[in-house]
Formats: structure tokens, C-alpha cells, sequence
């Protein structure tokens, strides 16, 4: 990783670079929790687009004030059709603080609006704290810099201070960069080499490589202009570590002629000069974060659990589902409102009102007589799989519950189910699949698993609370299905204590309990596991002793003792 | 509006350039799916196609595109009689929109200003004769899902709610695109759509380059770019409209009838919907390349895109779609 203060030196760049032409960047992907650094950043972006529009979204907003609406409150109070203007319809920066909060729908349509005619651009303030909480891909896929500001010390990021006469004069000369037509190869090749599969990327880094040249008076884009911009918009999105350049004869042959262009700098004091692109790979290579891997994974975790169950779903509301009673309220967003309803509530005023307005001939409505429509609908079940990897058992034990789980999943659409998976064994419990509806993404997860080692019953069953308790934030109903024999010899703590492993798993199952999760214990031993039935009458959950049960058996079980969604 | 990306400047992802031609010169097809990788240009391939599409004539000022006066609705109170040239509509159905928006709703501004019961047209309406275009079609709810199997089969709206009893001609084709990672697409679904794509993302770094170089000359120099593409377009455009005059006069011999058969049996599909398509959309590409018959080539070039969705998923089975397809042209059609 590289210092604090490079890293601010980075991202201050990142900023003037977006501020020469916000449009032809798309925007700014700034993952930093609300505090005095990202203060800083955000005082630096205000300063350096002055005489630009800002304007500033939020997560849950409603399309009226995206695209427009009739504003219905002043127009009841006026009479006359009164319009709101959208915030999408003219040029402007747009500004989404807790951006991972953004629900797929308004992520599709920003970014439909990126695409669009009006030159708009986004910095996206992306507040997650979990790896888990990102901003929604198709969102980030359109913003060319990627900023980690997370963790960075107040004292390492100084105030930014760039002159805006000197911005201006950039942005002056800016349409007059040229590139030369080696760039575009380069870029291509080292995007390709970083595995950035997406094409977008290239291009919005030739963009950034124009605006840094306009930034330092250059009239043609330069080698230090292309590392900045593999630093600023490629290596973030890196999801390989290209080969080193010891292994170079093992990488592809080498797709331009070394000598091709005239994009080497004059005043470099390198002796050998390498090829174009190996520098700006190398430039790569040092911005890649220490943990790329990882990251990785834990992205494409986020992916699944949020686009299978929708960051943020709301499963009741006021949109669609069984009717219920209308209640009042107020307009706007996606509510609709029950016009019936509101003449009703209106009606009886109507002779105090007209009186009192001394207008006869017309229908006095108020906002106070609108009732919006309300649905209830059936949310999705979660059910949760918590399987006992533990002892030699195990593998056969795990074979049926992956069997159940595709199974299950094979008819989940119908049934409104979602399916997650945790195992424990060894120390501690694993998610291996968040809540998914997916076929594909879960038997890519679910290859290779192994077996063996202690029972954590405990972890185990504090896993699938965690789990199911997100499920229930994200508007499904958890259910969890535990398969064990009982023996849990494994602390919370990860000692090897077994009258601790069951006092732990025991106070965990009363807060499963607490919590009113429904779910299933079912004793996979050979023999019927007196503990276990306590266990479960500590979840308030049924017990079920089926050893030899298989996939079939098994997925029937739950979806008998699971009680139907309500 | 600014001019789109033209089509014929796509590189590569011939296949999906296929399709989308192919239910350019026959609408009956029933639609095309992109399944891919973010930034493969499928966004760009619709609304590049949408500039290369014919215009169609209709009535001046109707909100369903009605290609005479006597097909204009009722409810539309539209008095004009002549008929003007607009594009073909391609109307992008953003995710999440409500119901409402989608096939059309009472008229609130009016209702409560005026006191009438006006109906509003939604996307439906004004994807008539044209395309309708989901982006992330895979994340879309599900009501609309429902809902839009419902009219694309029928081809036409109905609305009845809100005292509202309303119908019109909503007649479009279907163009779906979305990243399988994220969700499936319900099965119902998938077979509604004609013909399916997949694409993925370059690797060849030769083409990559290209489509950068493409894209930024495109970017650029805006209006040099469509000059220079233009004539392509426009031969493209050209044969799109040859290939619709000629449709109904390319012949579909027995031989033919039978290859589809055995295609779609071999593979197990369900319905006759496979069959159907795959002689649509052969008969479709013998029509763009002049030919006078659709011959076995026609249909093993389109089997992909015809079939790739309509197998019955077989948890057990880790070989993709397009692969059992492939092998099963293969193995009939030798």
C-alpha cells in the first residue's frame, strides 16, 4: 500500500482530473466512511467545479425528482398544473452520498442518464463499511476513478487548494490534446494485461490521460499522462496481478513493436527503456492494494448477495402486492395515490370549503385529504442451510445438504425462496453462500468443500443469526436449517472445551429464539441425539432425526416443517 | 437527441449483430436476449440499431403509432388524418419502473385539475411498432415481468383500473439484456424471447484495440465518425429493407422443415415455440442474404441463438447451453 500522503497526492489528482471535464470521465467512485478527510475531498470537488451545478441525490429518491413531476401539492393549492423540474434533465455533477445504499433501480437509471445526451457525471460517496456494502456495478462500471480513502489519517490530507485559474486555463487547452495513436494500444493492452474485462475502462483512461496533460500545459498526452491514468482508472480495477517482468517471455507476445511510438519522454534517465507498456503496467503493478485477492472475492460475494436479493429491497410498501386500506400521506416517490380514497376524505369538507374560499364551482381538495395506496405482499423466504462439516461424517453429510440446496433452488423461483449455506468445522463457522437465487453463481460455490475437525457449533449458529438477521433487513423472511449431529466440543471462543461449546450454542440458540426465526434442527447421527432435541426446543424450532437422509428426503423435510411464508 | 454509436461500427459480437438484424427484417421472431459481461456494447448495439432501422409513417400526433387513422384509439383524441415519418421507436424500460409508467395510467394531472378521466400512455404505448429495451432484465420485478409476457404475446394493452377500461396495439420486440452472474431469468421468460445472445468481452487484444480506437475516434469527432460510417449504415439499411420485401417469397422446403424438427427434438426442448423461431429466423437470414431458399446452412446458423435458451436445465449437467447446442447440430445436422 502505498503512504497515506501519496495516496491523498493521488486522489487530489483524481479530482482535478474530473474537474477539467466532469462529463468525459463519468465521475468519481469514493469509498471513505463520512468524516473530516472525506470533508476535505468533498470542499476540494465544490471548490474546483465552481460555476458548475452540484446537485445532491439521495438513495431512496424518487423519480419524480429525477425526471421531473407534477408537483401534486401546489397544484391542488393553485389550481393550475405546477411542474417540478428533474435533476437528470439538465448539465450538472451529481453527487450520491451513500451510494452503496442504492437500490438496482436507481443505479439503472443513473446510469442510463450517464449514457444520455446531457452531460452529467457522478460522485458516487460510497459509505460501505462491510466488504459486502458496495456500490452497484453498473453504477461503477461508468465512473473512470476509483478512490480509497478509507482509513487515511486527517494529518496526511491537507486542505486541497487548486487554483481555479489555473483549472481554467487547463480546461482551455484541453480540447486541443491530442494522443498519439500508440496510447489507445497501450491502454487496450494493459487493461487487457490487468484483466479489466470491461472496454469502458480504456476509454474513460484515455480521457483521464487528456485531462492530466491539459492539467500540466501539455499540448499532446505523455508517458507521466498514461501512468496516471493507469494509476488513477486501470489498477483499481485490476482483478489480476499482471505477470512480473521476470516472467515476461511467458506473457503474450508482445502485441506492438517496441520503438513504435514517440510517446517515450525525452527526459527520462532510464537506461534501458522498456516498452511503453511494460512501464505503465509497472506503474499498475505498485497501485495494486496488497490484498487484491481477497478484495476480489469478497466483491464478488457482495455481487451475488446483493443482486439476488436486491440491496435494499423493500418487500412491503406501497407499490405492488395485495391491496389493503389506503392511509394518508403524502405524494412523491413511488406511492400512488388512491384517488377515490382522497375524494371520499375530501368530500365531506367540500360546503365549509367552498365557503370559506368563497369559490363555489370547483372541487376543494387539500394535501391533508390524499390517501396513497398500500400493498402487503408475501415476502421471500430465506432459508438458510447450516451444515456440520465436522468429523468423517462430514463429506457424505455435506453431499446431501449441497444436493438439497440445488433442489431447492431448482424450484426456487416459484417459491419465492431464496438459499444460503454456512459451514463449520475446524475453529469456526464459513459462508458459503450468501442468500442466492442463483443456479450458476451456487454450484460454481458449491465445488469443493472439505470436511473434518472440531463441531463450533456455536460459531455456527451465530453465523446463520448474523446471516438471517441481514436476510430480514433486506425484506425476506429467514428460516434456518441446521444439520448436525450435536456434538459440538468447539467454543465460541475457539477453545476446545466441550461444556462451554454447549453453554455457548445453547445462549445462542435462546437469541435465534429472541429474534423469531423460524427453522428446522435435523440430527443427521446414527443415533437419535437426546441434546439436540433440547437444542432445537431452545430455538423454538422443530426436530427431526433423519439419519441416511438424501437430498431429495432432506429438501422435502424443510420445505414440510418450514412454515409457509406469511 | 445526440446521434448514437452506428451500428455498423460495432466490432466484432457478430452474433448479436445477427440476431438483432434478423428481427429487424422479421418483428415475428419475438425478441432478442443478451446475456454478458458489463461493457460489451450491448447498450450500444440497441440504440445503434435504432438509428439504422427504416422510419415508419404514422399518424401525426398518436401516442400508439398507429399506422392509419382508423387504427388510432378512441381514448387518444387525436383529430389529424396525415401521416408522418418518425424512427422507429426504441424505448428503453428503466428498471424499477412502476407499473404505471409502463402501461399507462389515469391521467392525475388532469383528474384532479380538470375533473377528467384521461388516460396517460406509458412505455407500452410508445414502444408500439418498435422496440422495447431492458436493460438488466434479469433484475427486473417480477409483476412486470408477468406483465410484459403478457402483452408481448398478445400484442395488445390492456389497462383496466382506476375506473380506466382501455386497450391499444402494443406491438414490439422484446430486447433483453443482463449479466446471468446477477439472477436468473425466469424460465417463462426466457423462452418468450425469440432469439438469445451470448457475449462476452473481447480477448483478443486486436479487437479490443479496435473498439477503443473505434470509440475514442467516435468520441472525438462525433460527426466525422457518423460521415464515415454513414454509407455502411445505409448499406446495411438497404438490405434490411430488401430482405423484408423478399421475406414472404423465400421457400422453406420439407428437408428444412424436417432439420428444425429433429434439432429441437434431439435437444429436447419444450413446445413448438423452437421450431417456430428457428424457421423465422433461418427463413429471416436466407431473406438478408438474397437467397432464394432457406437451405441447412441458414439453420445451423441460427440454431444457436434460436435454441440456447429453450433447453431444459439440467443441474447435473456442468456443460454451458451454447456447448449442447453446438454438439447437437453436430450430431443431426452432420
Amino acid at each position: 500500500m502505498t503512504s497515506g500522503e501519496e495516496r491523498w497526492t493521488q486522489a487530489t489528482l483524481a479530482l482535478a482530473c474530473f474537474a477539467l471535464d466532469p462529463a468525459a470521465s463519468g465521475g468519481i467512485w469514493l469509498r471513505a466512511r463520512s468524516g473530516p478527510v472525506r470533508d476535505r475531498f468533498t470542499d476540494g470537488l465544490t471548490q474546483a467545479l465552481s460555476g458548475q451545478k452540484i446537485r445532491r441525490l439521495h438513495p431512496a429518491i424518487g423519480d419524480d425528482a429525477l425526471f421531473g413531476g407534477v408537483d401534486l401539492s401546489a397544484t391542488l393549492a393553485q389550481s393550475r398544473v405546477v411542474k417540478t423540474a428533474g435533476l437528470l434533465g439538465e448539465p450538472a455533477v451529481l453527487i450520491l452520498p451513500m451510494a452503496e445504499r442504492a437500490k438496482p433501480g436507481l443505479a439503472a437509471r443513473l446510469a442510463a442518464a450517464l449514457d444520455g445526451p446531457v452531460p452529467l457525471s457522478l460522485v458516487a460517496l460510497d459509505e460501505g463499511a462491510e466488504p459486502g456494502e458496495a456500490l452497484p456495478g453498473a453504477l461503477a462500471d461508468r465512473l473512470a476513478l476509483h478512490l480509497d480513502l478509507d482509513d487515511l489519517p486527517l494529518g496526511e490530507a491537507p486542505e486541497i487548494s487548486l487554483s481555479p485559474d489555473d483549472l481554467a486555463e487547463a480546461r482551455q487547452l484541453l480540447p486541443q490534446v491530442t494522443l498519439p495513436d500508440s496510447a489507445i494500444e497501450e491502454m487496450a493492452e494493459v487493461a487487457h494485461k490487468l484483466g479489466v474485462r470491461s472496454l469502458r475502462a480504456p476509454l474513460q483512461a484515455l480521457a483521464v490521460a487528456r485531462a492530466s496533460a491539459a492539467l500540466y500545459g501539455e499540448n499532446e498526452v505523455d508517458q507521466p499522462d498514461l501512468i496516471t491514468a493507469v494509476e488513477l482508472v486501470l489498477a483499481p480495477r485490476a482483478t489480476q496481478i499482471p505477470a512480473a517482468p521476470e516472467e515476461e517471455p511467458e506473457a503474450p507476445p508482445d502485441p506492438d513493436p517496441p520503438e513504435n511510438g514517440d510517446s517515450e519522454p525525452d527526459d527520462t534517465d532510464t537506461e534501458t527503456p522498456p516498452i511503453p507498456a511494460e512501464i505503465l503496467l509497472e506503474a499498475a503493478r505498485a497501485m495494486l492494494p496488497p490484498d487484491l485477492l481477497e478484495r476480489l472475492a469478497a466483491s464478488r460475494a457482495t455481487r451475488m448477495a446483493h443482486t439476488s436479493a436486491g440491496s435494499g429491497a423493500r418487500r412491503k410498501g406501497n407499490r405492488r402486492g395485495r391491496p389493503m386500506p389506503s392511509r394518508p400521506g403524502h405524494p412523491g416517490g413511488e406511492a400512488r395515490v388512491d384517488l377515490v380514497a382522497s375524494l371520499r376524505a375530501a368530500a365531506p369538507w367540500q360546503p365549509i370549503r367552498r365557503e370559506a374560499t368563497g369559490q363555489p364551482d370547483r372541487l376543494h381538495i387539500r394535501t391533508s385529504d390524499l390517501r396513497l395506496r398500500q400493498f402487503e405482499e408475501r415476502s421471500d423466504r430465506a432459508i438458510i442451510f447450516l451444515v456440520d462439516a465436522s468429523g468423517s461424517a462430514a463429506l457424505s453429510r455435506l453431499a446431501e445438504a449441497k444436493g438439497a440446496v440445488e433442489l431447492l433452488l431448482a424450484e426456487a423461483y416459484a417459491r419465492r425462496d431464496h438459499v444460503a449455506l454456512i459451514a463449520f468445522r475446524g475453529a469456526e463457522a464459513e459462508i458459503l453462500l450468501p442468500p442466492t437465487r442463483s443456479l450458476v453463481q451456487t454450484k460454481r460455490r458449491l465445488g469443493g468443500l472439505p470436511g473434518g475437525g472440531g463441531t463450533p457449533l456455536a460459531s455456527g449458529l451465530k453465523a446463520a443469526l448474523d446471516l438471517a438477521e441481514l436476510a430480514r433487513g433486506k425484506g425476506m423472511t429467514p428460516s434456518i436449517a441446521l444439520l448436525t449431529d450435536g456434538r459440538a466440543n468447539i467454543a465460541l471462543d475457539g477453545s476446545a472445551d466441550r461444556v462451554r461449546a454447549a453453554e455457548d450454542a445453547t445462549q445462542i440458540a435462546r437469541a435465534i429464539r429472541g429474534r423469531g426465526i423460524s427453522g428446522l434442527v435435523i440430527d443427521m447421527g446414527n443415533r437419535a441425539t437426546p441434546n439436540l432435541a433440547d437444542l432445537a426446543r431452545e430455538m423454538a424450532v422443530s426436530y427431526l432425526a433423519l439419519p441416511r437422509a438424501d437430498a431429495h428426503m432432506l429438501s422435502r423435510a424443510v420445505d414440510d416443517a418450514l412454515e409457509p411464508v406469511s | 437527441m445526440t446521434k448514437a454509436f452506428p451500428f455498423s461500427a460495432i466490432v466484432g459480437q457478430e452474433e448479436m449483430k445477427q440476431a438483432m438484424i434478423l428481427t429487424a427484417i422479421d418483428p415475428g421472431i419475438g425478441g432478442v436476449l443478451v446475456f454478458g459481461d458489463r461493457g460489451t456494447g450491448k447498450s450500444t448495439a440497441v440504440r445503434g440499431l435504432a438509428a439504422l432501422l427504416p422510419p415508419i409513417s404514422a399518424v401525426a400526433g398518436c401516442p400508439v403509432n398507429s399506422a392509419t387513422p382508423e387504427e388510432v384509439p378512441d381514448w387518444a383524441k387525436v383529430h389529424e388524418t396525415h401521416l408522418v415519418e418518425k424512427p422507429t421507436p426504441v424505448i428503453d424500460l428503466p428498471l424499477g419502473a412502476t407499473e404505471d409508467r409502463v402501461v399507462g395510467a389515469l391521467d392525475i394531472e388532469k383528474a384532479l385539475t380538470q375533473g377528467e378521466k384521461a388516460f396517460e400512455p406509458g412505455l407500452l404505448a410508445r414502444a408500439n411498432r418498435g422496440y422495447l429495451y431492458i436493460d438488466e432484465v434479469n433484475l427486473l420485478e417480477d409483476h412486470l415481468v408477468d406483465l410484459l409476457l403478457d402483452v408481448a404475446q398478445s400484442g395488445e394493452n390492456v389497462v383496466e383500473r382506476e375506473g380506466l377500461s382501455i386497450r391499444h396495439a402494443a406491438r414490439f420486440v422484446l430486447v433483453g439484456s443482463g449479466n446471468p452472474e446477477e439472477g436468473e431469468l425466469r424460465p417463462q421468460l426466457l423462452d418468450r424471447f425469440g432469439l438469445s445472445v451470448e457475449v462476452t468481452s473481447p480477448t483478443d487484444i486486436d479487437t479490443r484495440i479496435e473498439v477503443v480506437r473505434r470509440r475514442d475516434a467516435f468520441d472525438r469527432d462525433r460527426a466525422g465518425f457518423l460521415k464515415t460510417w454513414h454509407k455502411e449504415d445505409m448499406a446495411l439499411r438497404d438490405r434490411i429493407v430488401a430482405a423484408r420485401a423478399t421475406l414472404d417469397g423465400v421457400e422453406a422446403g420439407d428437408a428444412v422443415l424436417r432439420d428444425c424438427a429433429e434439432l429441437c427434438v434431439a435437444l429436447g426442448s419444450d413446445g413448438l415455440r423452437g421450431e417456430l423461431t428457428l424457421l423465422r429466423a433461418a427463413r429471416a437470414l436466407a431473406a438478408f442474404e438474397g437467397a432464394a431458399d432457406v437451405t441447412r446452412d441458414h439453420v445451423k446458423s441460427v440454431a444457436a441463438s434460436a435454441l440456447r435458451h429453450r433447453l431444459r436445465r439440467d443441474p447435473l449437467d456442468e456443460a454451458g447451453s451454447t456447448t449442447r447446442v453446438a454438439r447437437t447440430v453436430e450430431e443431426v445436422l452432420a
